[in-house]
């Protein structure tokens, strides 16, 4: 296989909250450890459940946000503050949000020509209309669309727009935080078909972030699973699917909602309450909700161990 | 609908014609329109339009009731005030005044003030907690107060009076770019604009700035009559434009006591700063849904 894209080491990121005049601000760990490969065509799925990390880590991996701890590389230039405002052009992000992700005081043309105003001043405005239009037809618009305002636009067509915007600086990682989960499920799989037909054009590496399991399905090829900031389970789609090995994935998977009435419902019910990402607990974070659990987990942390199908976990499933 | 294969596109109006077909559809604004161009028209070919000098005393015809009145004259319109000037030439060349007040008051505040309020806004929270409890002072004065204070300090005159009573519209400018930006700042499409690289400066002004103009430029509309009125104000107690200069509010309060004997010289005054208070909030009011994309139809 091709050397990595990016590479995420012990990607760690954490906030301090509350703290006013008289209290000790506490350590929020939104993401504790994570590390992942990024590979030029293929895509990687970070799934979980709200809170647990995700959009955090797209915000390290765009450049948002400086990690606490932890490396990133990209193309095996590190990636660190005094080095963003030239590698910012090799990760660029589609948000949730149709609605909020495009300025509505811009036209369309003027929203995809700015990424080229800001980076490539020395393309000249005729060229970078040029380029904007030829965008605007790759995501499947009309280029009577150039002229418009984005709320003349449906929540499908936003998303494209929001992708072509992305696309306008020839990334090499595309950052997608749940790009579809706004969107009607008809107009899901048409994004979803344009995203893959893209990665393919244009060689892309995707960090697909989604709590949606059928569409992490349908997209990826590798998965990280995360709780509570931190992976618990990696590995290749198939397998995490066919087999998940950690009980929070399999938790995970029993609670896709599937098309035939005829399935066995084995559906686990996880209880117990999420821990506070503030409570730094020395075991397994997903102990208190764990059907298996057992008096090391609550001691004792579990390494991730197993590659390439890894889990977190001191009885993996098999 | 052309075919896909040639795909045509209509010219893009142009943005003047383009804002003029939305503000025409507000009567209410067109009409404020109107009479804003009057008294911009006033204002700029005053000396032409004014059948005499606003300082001239026709010493036998004072108090002059306006021309429909019995013992009015034609030769007066309007009228004459006490000291027998001709209030209808006084009124045209007061319009001037006005606008001075309304314009310079109106540019100086909200520039200030939006500059300061986008820093507030964008700044690290202890710059920003100092910016606003410095404009939480002046906002705790009587505005009015504030504004003769700072007149007694600079002097009576017009001049002063524009600055002081620029100093104490600033602060709501800045709260509501504050307010503004840091609820605009949130959003996605500002992140975006940050991964595509954009500087601090672009993002305050290129991305940021025009989604929070629409409640500023109502502000802009509604200070430009508050200027007025406080201009008049200061005039009335004798802190602004000082006689004979014929400012409206110091027209007033010139013939605050003639109020029974001649309702003429107090009347038209309060009407022409009605009218044009008026007029400028119906026309801010138009001008917001005018440029806000969000209410133009596709």
């Amino acid at each position: 296989m091709t050397a990595p894209v990016m590479i995420a080491t012990a990607l760690a990121r954490h906030y301090e909250v509350g703290g006013g005049l008289f209290s000790k601000p506490q350590v929020l760990r939104a993401v504790l450890r994570v590390d992942f490969n990024l590979y030029a065509g293929r895509t990687l799925a970070v799934v979980g459940e709200s809170g647990c990390g995700k959009s955090t880590l797209a915000r390290m991996v765009t450049m948002i946000e400086e990690p606490t701890s932890g490396e990133l590389t990209l193309d095996g230039k590190p990636v660190i503050k005094p080095a963003w405002p030239e590698l910012r052009t090799d990760v660029q992000i589609v948000f949730q949000d149709p609605y909020g992700s495009l300025n509505p005081r811009q036209r369309v043309g003027t929203i995809l020509m700015e990424p080229l105003v800001i980076n490539r001043p020395d393309i000249s405005s005729a060229d970078r209309e040029a380029r904007a239009r030829e965008m605007l037809g790759l995501v499947g618009l009309r280029p009577e669309h150039f002229d418009r305002y984005p709320h003349m636009f449906s929540g499908g067509q936003r998303q494209r727009i929001a992708i072509a915007r992305a696309l306008m600086l020839d990334p090499k990682v595309l950052v997608l935080d749940e790009p579809v989960s706004a969107l009607d499920v008809s107009i899901q799989s048409a994004v979803l078909n344009l995203l893959i037909d893209l990665q393919e054009r244009l060689n892309l590496a995707y960090l697909f972030i989604s709590h949606d399991l059928s569409v992490v399905r349908h997209v990826c090829d590798d998965i990280i699973v995360m709780y509570l900031g931190q992976a618990v389970e990696t590995g290749p789609k198939e397998e995490v699917f066919a087999s998940p090995r950690h009980p929070y994935t399999k938790a995970l998977l029993s609670a896709t909602p599937r098309a035939d009435p005829g399935a066995a419902k084995d559906r686990i019910k996880l209880t117990g309450e999420l821990p506070s990402p503030l409570a730094n607990l020395p075991g397994c974070p997903f102990a208190p909700r764990c059907w298996k659990v057992q008096d090391i987990c609550r001691a004792e942390r579990p390494a991730l161990n197993g590659a390439p199908h890894a889990a977190a976990c001191h009885f993996p499933l098999d | 609908m052309t075919d896909a294969t040639a795909p045509t596109e209509p010219a893009r109006p142009g943005r003047l014609r383009e804002f003029w077909f939305y503000f025409r559809e507000n009567r209410g604004a067109v009409f404020g329109l109107w009479v804003f161009a009057a008294f911009v028209i006033c204002a700029a070919l005053g000396p032409w339009l004014a059948p005499y000098d606003p300082a001239e005393q026709f010493r036998e015809l004072t108090l002059l009731p306006p021309a429909w009145q019995t013992g009015g004259s034609w030769a007066h319109p309007l009228g004459t005030d006490p000291l027998g000037r001709d209030m209808l030439s006084r009124l045209i060349i007061g319009a001037r005044y006005s606008f001075f007040v309304g314009v310079i008051v109106v540019s100086i505040a909200a520039s200030g003030g939006i500059l300061i309020g986008m820093i507030a806004g964008f700044a690290p929270s202890w710059l920003d907690s100092v910016i606003m409890r410095i404009m939480d002072v002046i906002l705790a004065f009587p505005s009015l107060l504030l504004a003769l204070v700072l007149v007694a300090i600079l002097g009576p005159s017009l001049t002063n009076a524009m600055i002081a009573i620029a100093i104490v519209l600033q602060p709501h400018y800045v709260r509501l770019t504050r307010a503004s930006v840091l609820s605009e700042k949130q959003k996605d499409y500002v992140t975006s604009a940050r991964v595509a690289g954009a500087g601090l400066l672009r993002l305050m002004f290129v991305t940021v700035l025009p989604n929070c103009l629409a409640p500023i430029i109502v502000q802009g509309a509604l200070s430009f009559s508050t200027a007025i009125l406080d201009a008049a104000a200061l005039g009335f107690l004798g802190m602004g434009a000082q006689p004979p200069t014929p400012e409206w509010g110091t027209m007033l309060a010139e013939a605050r006591e003639f109020i029974l004997r001649a309702w003429w010289v107090v009347t038209f005054p309060g009407l022409a700063i009605l009218v044009t208070v008026l007029a400028i909030n119906l026309m801010g009011d138009g001008l917001r849904d005018a440029l806000d994309p969000k209410l133009k139809r596709s």
